[in-house]
């Protein structure tokens, strides 16, 4: 099935308006010796065709498991009301709004997206999105080098490995050096960034960084002293970049409160789906300060002609199409989409649901913990966390596969993200959020139980979780 | 192409991934020597950017009369730091590139890569493989060609295609396929030689799918998709070139979309392409791109798409007609243009002289979270 409206009427009229037979006529400037084969696709499908296939595909995926995995996006609940904004057309028309007296509605949406995460991340300089987490977080290591006008960033190994590999490959390009500071191994700061190793790693007075980047909470979960961590890069000269988790906001301090110059992370808790890691969000803050250096599109407030409030595209003299090489990024097309269900889903919630959520999901990590700890699985790390933890679970990869028998996505094995790194050979990284049944934490740990032989909880669960949500 | 990466999230990432591609395959045969990518004037704004954020100097390129790239001024800053040509192809005036066979040969002889933006794959699709044509790199917007449509600026998707030089540099983790036919994910370091990740996770998996969908469901008609893309601009062009009120710089044929001025209509009636976007919007159309591409005057980028109906098309030539006669018979219609839409024309200086870019709670008792 196509979707092409002309009938055999129309494109004759057309060609005949063009004087021509046929439209090879309008490709005769290729180069007949660069003309291409032909097109090696099978017939056009029907769209129940297409649509069986697609579910054909879909069903080889394990939708039935109860989910525990994290590390990066996040299982909430999202009131229908989300989509059922997102799907209406007015959202789809335009490119991007060049053209503000048709675009009202986007631009407004835009800057509400704007003032929401400005308000969640204490930050007055919100970007329009981002391609997601870790491209947002290169792009504030490449922020703090304009702004600073120097090339090396240290980042916390308690950053988001995938973060960590994005920034490299961004600032391989940039000429930006990276260096890591590690975490603490041992003792009750285990997991968290290493102060010593980075209060080293800033006395190398050859190259002063540039800025320091480290998560809220961390990958493993864990909650970092921010401000310390802050006050030590301001020190050096350097600008402090947080990662952070947005639900988390409603409950920790904005990076905005501790001294943080930007924050970046990934939007999809706000009320988009999983989908297995994309389309998602890149959040992007920076204070007024560095409005000028920050990539991205920004939409303000301004007056029409009559003096009637409007919203437009501004400050677009940091932007490529503008700016050319001399611009503060490349990018161009961004997530507008999921921007936008970000602040329908705020916007909804308001500040006391999401403070709802996020102290749900935190509550339900705390029940998962009590449960593991039942079978006898202890934490890795000790520290405070906030909806996810790491526990030590021998063969975490092998016992990870057995759970999936018993119906249990139980999280992440370090050593799957992290192979180098003994500390975290062990390392099971577990989440839970408000969604997270009883049932669902009840299976698992029975489950984990059995699969490590320890004595079993004193049933089996009936209730497997399928899926989560309510 | 050899291979694909579809995990760029957006053509101007597509492009970085390209172009740090080009640079891992210089640096691994030790020629750290080539330091230019050179970009023709007309390119899209994000291919000087990329080639920055890539490490890379800009040397733009000119455009010959006939909108090409000018093949003298090609050769005159070709070279040894040459690591790669980008073009746009069809080019951002919406012509296929006359001389590409000749661009490709010579960055190929001087030891660069030729690199394709292929944001504009659906003037194309039936009609030229880039791949087959020598391009070494290119990159597609699945929200171009593939019917992702705009939620007001993406989610979209820029997968590239390498050549065969550049497979071992594609991004990670690769999707593989296993003999006994079940696939999986590149592991963390299993292939050093990659330039790494562009971002968390695989990619804008359920754009991707999306794309999937309509790749499918088209089949082979792709090629129709791009035919009647390719005649509804040539024959919009046309009746605006019939009409004569805007100039047509380019006579030939164009391919998904073609360059109209206002030059002439702003020489003799005041009235400039910003006015008649404007206008438009009265008429019940989406204004084109204006002031684009920045090398030609009173520039209106027109496309069309495959979509629109033939009646469609004809009422979008009447509207430009129209406004035009109105340009020199009611000219302060046209200039206080917009009069339809919520609001008139913005104070967009004022916006940026003391920007507003988030809602203040005013009187403090808005704070929200009273406890
Ligand atoms: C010719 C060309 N190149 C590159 C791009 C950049 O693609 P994206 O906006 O997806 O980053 C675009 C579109 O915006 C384009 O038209």
């Amino acid at each position: 099935m196509g979707y092409a409206p002309h009938t055999h009427d129309d494109r004759r009229r057309m060609l005949e308006a063009l004087g021509i037979e046929s439209v090879d006529a309008l490709f005769a400037d290729i180069p007949p010796e660069l003309r291409s084969s032909p097109l090696r696709l099978s017939p056009p499908l029907p769209e129940q065709s297409v649509a069986a296939r697609l579910e054909r595909l879909a069903a080889r995926n394990r939708t039935d498991l109860a989910s525990f995995l994290g590390a990066g996006a996040y299982r909430h609940w999202t009131p229908p009301l989300v989509d059922q904004i997102l799907l209406r057309g007015e959202w789809y028309t335009a490119y991007t709004p060049y053209q503000p007296e048709v675009s009202q509605g986007t631009l407004q949406s835009i800057y509400e997206f704007q003032s929401l995460i400005a308000e969640l991340t204490g930050l007055d300089v919100v970007s329009a999105s981002h391609y997601d987490g870790a491209a947002a977080t290169a792009e504030a290591a490449l922020m703090a080098c304009r702004a600073s006008g120097r090339d090396r960033i240290l980042v916390s190994r308690a950053v988001h490995p995938q973060y960590r590999e994005t920034l490299r490959t961004y600032a391989a390009g940039a000429g930006v050096a990276v260096d890591e500071v590690p975490v603490v191994g041992e003792g009750p700061a285990a997991g968290t960034t290493d102060r010593t190793a980075l209060e080293r790693a800033l006395a190398d007075s050859a190259r002063p960084p540039a800025g320091l980047i480290a998560a809220q909470p961390n990958f493993f979960g864990l909650l970092e002293p921010m401000a310390e961590l802050g006050a030590a890069i301001h020190a050096a000269g350097g600008l402090f970049v947080a990662v952070v988790e947005p639900v988390s906001l409603a409950v920790l301090a904005p990076p905005g409160a501790y001294g943080a110059d930007i924050a970046a992370g990934e939007g999809q808790p706000l009320g988009i789906p999983l989908s297995y890691g994309g389309p998602y969000l890149g959040l992007l803050a920076c204070t007024n300060a560095l409005v000028r250096q920050i990539p991205g599109r920004l939409v303000g407030q301004t007056t029409d002609l009559d003096g009637r409030r409007a919203f437009v595209m501004t400050l677009r003299a940091r932007e490529q199409d503008i700016r050319r090489e001399r611009a503060a990024s490349n990018i161009c097309t961004n997530q507008a989409l999921l921007a936008l269900a970000a602040a329908v889903y705020l916007a909804a919630l308001g500040p006391h649901g999401l403070r709802d959520v996020a102290a749900g999901s935190a509550a339900r990590a705390a029940a998962l913990e009590r449960a593991l700890t039942e079978v006898g699985v202890e934490r890795l790390f000790p520290g405070p966390y906030f909806d996810e933890f790491v526990v030590r679970v021998p063969e975490a990869p092998a016992v990870h596969r057995r759970l999936l028998d018993h119906g249990v996505l139980a999280g992440l094995p370090l050593a799957l993200v992290e192979p180098d790194d003994p500390l975290l050979a062990d390392g099971l990284l577990v989440c839970a959020t408000e969604v997270t049944t009883d049932e669902e934490i009840e299976l698992f740990a029975w489950a984990l139980g059995e699969v490590l032989g320890a004595a079993a909880p004193r049933r089996q669960p009936t209730t497997a979780g399928a899926g989560g949500g309510r | 192409m050899a291979a694909v990466t579809l995990q760029p999230a957006a053509g101007a990432q597509g492009e970085l991934t390209g172009i740090l591609m080009i640079r891992a395959y210089h640096r691994s045969r030790g020629d750290l020597e080539r330091t230019e990518v050179l970009v023709p004037d007309s390119a899209h704004g994000t291919n000087p950017a990329t080639t920055s954020m890539a490490g890379f100097r800009t040397v733009n390129v000119p455009s010959a009369p006939d909108g090409g790239v000018d093949l003298d001024a090609f050769r005159a800053v070709l070279g040894p730091r040459t690591a790669a040509v980008m073009i746009t192809n069809p080019s951002t005036l919406g012509l296929f590139e006359p001389r590409i066979g000749e661009l490709i040969e010579l960055v190929h002889a001087a030891g660069g890569l030729a690199y394709m933006d292929g944001a504009n794959l659906n003037a194309i699709m039936g009609r030229f493989k880039p791949g087959e044509a020598g391009f070494d790199a290119m990159h597609f917007n699945v929200h171009k060609t593939f019917s992702t449509p705009h939620g007001g600026g993406g989610p979209g998707a820029g997968p590239v295609g390498v050549g065969p030089k550049l497979v071992p540099f594609l991004p990670t983790p690769r999707v593989l396929r296993e003999p006994d036919g079940t696939f999986r994910l590149e592991r963390p370091g299993e292939r050093p030689s990659s330039i790494g990740r562009l971002r968390s996770f695989v990619g804008n998996t359920g754009v991707l799918v999306r794309a999937y969908a309509y790749i499918l469901a088209h089949g082979r008609d792709l090629a129709l998709v791009s035919e009647d893309a390719v005649l509804a601009a040539n024959y919009l062009k046309h009746r605006l070139a019939v009409d004569g009120s805007y100039d047509i710089p380019f006579e030939r044929p164009c391919k998904h979309e073609f360059v109209a001025q206002a030059k002439t209509l702003h020489r003799e009636t005041g009235i400039r392409t910003l006015d008649v976007a404007k206008r438009l919007i009265d008429y019940g159309f989406h204004p084109p791109t204006i002031y684009f591409p920045l090398t030609v005057e009173e520039a209106m980028l027109i496309e069309p798409t495959e979509t629109e109906s033939l009646e469609t098309l004809d009422a979008f030539a009447d509207a430009l007609v129209a406004i035009a006669r109105e340009a020199r018979e009611t000219p302060d219609l046209v200039r206080g243009a917009p009069h339809t839409a919520p609001v008139r024309r913005l104070d967009e200086a004022a916006a940026a002289r003391k920007p507003n870019l988030r809602w203040q709670p005013l009187t403090g008792r808005e704070t929200p979270c009273p406890d």
